[in-house]
């Protein structure tokens, strides 16, 4: 165990008889940037709140490198919070805001380090203003300042750009990505915004109903999902009934409706027959069904028979729904790079992906797990 | 009673937010204008007749020959030194009102603060209850809420009778009569108007401040004297003000609980224009308004909450 390694050991936390976290065990990496990534009420924030000390847990310990932190009143933990609301404190200038935490501590020199913080996050023409005369993203900052000045061993965020609207957003989340690389501080960042996570993150942790679904990098988690919550959760993804016909080697061919399709036998569940063959809708290659297999010939799985049901185009991309003969719609995002035909609503097509972008799931997981409401599958 | 959190602007009526400004603007804007005048004329009015007046009247009434009298009538003649007969006469009650009130008020404090914190983060689905049982006094006068008190502190009254059998009183003490009876009845009668203005300042902060100083090493008495008292500073002024000026002038609660030697300043006055010596008596009211609003000057500037509110 590293010195400075946030460790949950079976964690669980009850409010009366709503289990919102469930025998939790975590490793969080001294120095790492962790997301905790899940819909409201999946247990997250408790999470988070139980580190800063808000929170006790029920049962279990978490530990701060070899040290028990479980009843530690909050102020005596080495943590420090920025809260979704960022919780400034009205009354006091933005300078003492950010002071206070040193103040508290009786730190020495707390101008000088004060003044090197705000200059860290841009803000130091105003560390005479109140917060209430700032804007959000610049509140947001502030309070990013008033928790890293102390130096904490984990910095935690609660949904911090939860309340910036999102080109500010795309900006805070490269800049708190360059202040973890900067200061090397562990941060425990919680959000639902996938993307967020994925962004900024070195590993993810997608939590559900109290219990981490999947661990790992947000590559890993994506291109490998291991649930139907976390292959809808983080992205979209298409699928589709399978049954085991052979397993070839390093490879498992599944029957699709009577298509064979191959994946890599390292990314299936051992034992089930009945599956989930899955696919990113951006790995699929739309053609058109009386054309020659082209440039994605090398594709080694093909689903025929498809109708184009919808179109949108979105600039970048354009998105296909393209209905299959039984009946389920799948997902297509075609780049927008001039280079591929485009279709239009009516259009009989073939998909095409390659066999490493295939997964398969354990079929007995509902397949709408953790998508959104508002997509289609 | 409450501190009322923000102001609408002069302008009082407006268009529905995000219409398009009207045709005939100037004719719209003056007619805005001239209804923000009459909005005001009423509540200007009476404070025209029933404040003003009555402040013109109570001072040249404090300048009044004193050797007049209602058979033969007054006359204004800038006789000063009614002031320092007044302040001569009855300097001790002066004091003794601005130390009882003083007294009263820093209970009232003590009191309400730990009750308004209660309420506003403590007591949950109690909250309006307890809103309700602060008020709930009111239903009754507060004459006879006094002369309830009498009865509590009356050398017969179960107060008196535990005290004296725990020999914290002596067997010849009394609680009424008391200058602690008055104290007692002034912190009683005006502790709701401590506990309201309170619990609205503390009613409106967020309580993740109270983790955020948690969060940032500061115990939690160190995160109530940083963060929750500044937070709640408008409000206990507010609390200070609506109690200790009304305790100053009280006279009911001197004349009820206690002895002509805890006779406070509202009683003087009273006696002296039920007597018709209306120069002195007005004289001292005078007085008496002007030693408050000094010492409320004096108290807003020092605690900074022009700066807050």
């Amino acid at each position: 165990m590293a010195e400075s390694d946030l460790v949950f050991k079976s964690v669980t936390k009850r409010f009366g008889s709503f289990v919102a976290v469930d025998g939790l065990n975590l490793t969080v990496p001294g120095g790492s940037f962790f997301a905790l990534l899940g819909p409201s009420g999946c247990g997250k924030t408790t999470t988070l709140r139980m580190v800063a000390g808000l929170e006790e847990p029920t049962e279990g310990s978490i530990y701060l490198g070899d040290a028990d932190i479980t009843r530690l009143r909050p102020y005596r933990r080495p943590v420090n919070t920025v809260f979704q609301s960022y919780a400034l404190f009205p009354h006091l200038s933005v300078f003492e805001n950010v002071a206070f935490g040193l103040r508290r501590r009786g730190v020495a020199d707390v101008d000088r380090q004060v003044r090197d913080m705000l200059a860290l996050v841009e803000l130091e023409p105003l560390g005479a203003r109140r917060p209430g005369q700032l804007s959000g993203g610049q509140q947001q900052r502030v309070a990013l300042a008033r928790a890293l000045i102390n130096r904490p061993q984990v910095l935690l965020l609660d949904e911090p750009l939860g309340a910036l609207d999102l080109k500010l957003r795309r900006q805070m989340q490269i800049e708190l990505k360059r202040i973890q690389t900067d200061v090397g501080i562990t941060f425990v960042h919680v959000t639902h915004d996938q993307e967020e996570a994925m962004t900024m993150a070195d590993t993810i942790a997608v939590m559900n109903g109290g219990v981490i679904e999947q661990l790992g990098s947000p590559h890993e988690l994506y291109e490998h999902p291991r649930t139907t919550f976390v292959s809808n959760f983080l992205g979209r993804a298409n699928l589709v009934a399978a049954r085991v016909v052979e397993r070839d080697g390093g490879s498992i061919v599944v029957d699709v409706h009577g298509a064979r399709l191959r994946a890599p036998a390292s990314r299936a569940p051992s034992d089930p027959q009945e599956l989930w063959v899955g696919v990113r809708p951006e790995k699929v290659f739309l053609g058109a069904a009386d054309a020659e297999p082209g440039s994605a010939g090398d594709a080694a799985n093909v689903l025929p028979g498809g109708v184009i049901t919808d179109v949108s185009f979105s600039g970048v991309s354009t998105q296909y729904l393209a209905r299959m003969p039984w009946g389920q719609e799948l997902t297509v995002f075609a780049q927008n790079t001039g280079a591929r035909p485009s279709f239009q609503t009516g259009d009989r097509v073939v998909l095409r992906w390659g066999e490493d972008h295939t997964f398969l799931l354990d079929a007995a997981q509902d397949a709408s797990a953790g998508a959104d409401p508002k997509g289609g599958v | 009673m409450t501190v009322v959190p923000g102001r609408s602007s002069p302008g009082g009526v407006t268009a529905p937010r995000g219409a398009p400004p009207p045709r005939g603007d100037v004719d719209d804007a003056r007619r805005r204008r001239l209804l923000a005048y009459a909005l005001l004329l009423p509540g200007a009015l009476w404070l025209l007749v029933f404040f003003v007046a009555p402040t013109v009247t109570l001072v040249s009434t404090s300048l009044w020959d004193p050797s007049g009298s209602i058979l033969y009538g007054y006359e204004l003649t800038y006789h000063w030194l009614n002031y320092l007969d007044g302040v001569r006469d009855y300097g001790p009650q002066l004091w003794r009102s601005v130390g009882y009130a003083g007294t009263a008020t820093l209970a009232c404090v003590l009191l309400g603060y730990p009750l308004a914190y209660a309420i506003a983060f403590k007591a949950g689905g109690w909250k309006n209850v307890m809103l309700v049982l602060v008020i709930a006094p009111f239903f009754t006068s507060f004459l006879v809420r006094t002369l309830a008190w009498q009865m509590l502190l009356g050398d017969n009254g179960w107060a008196a009778s535990v005290l004296r059998s725990l020999h914290l009183l002596g067997a010849d003490g009394h609680l009424l009569a008391t200058p602690f009876a008055v104290v007692t009845g002034l912190t009683y009668n005006f502790l709701p108007f401590m506990v309201l203005p309170l619990y609205a300042s503390l009613e409106k902060m967020d309580p993740r401040l109270i983790e955020a100083g948690g969060d940032l090493y500061a115990s939690p008495f160190t995160t109530f004297r940083k963060v929750t008292l500044p937070l709640s500073l408008p409000g206990l002024v507010a609390g200070t003000l609506l109690t200790f000026i009304p305790a100053a002038g009280d006279y009911i609660n001197a004349e009820l609980l206690g002895t002509p030697r805890t006779r406070m300043i509202g009683n003087e006055i009273q006696d002296l224009f039920s007597a018709g010596a209306y120069p002195e008596a007005a004289a001292l009211s005078v007085t008496l308004m002007v030693v408050i609003v000094t010492l409320v000057a004096i108290y807003v500037r020092r605690t900074g909450t022009e700066d807050l509110v």
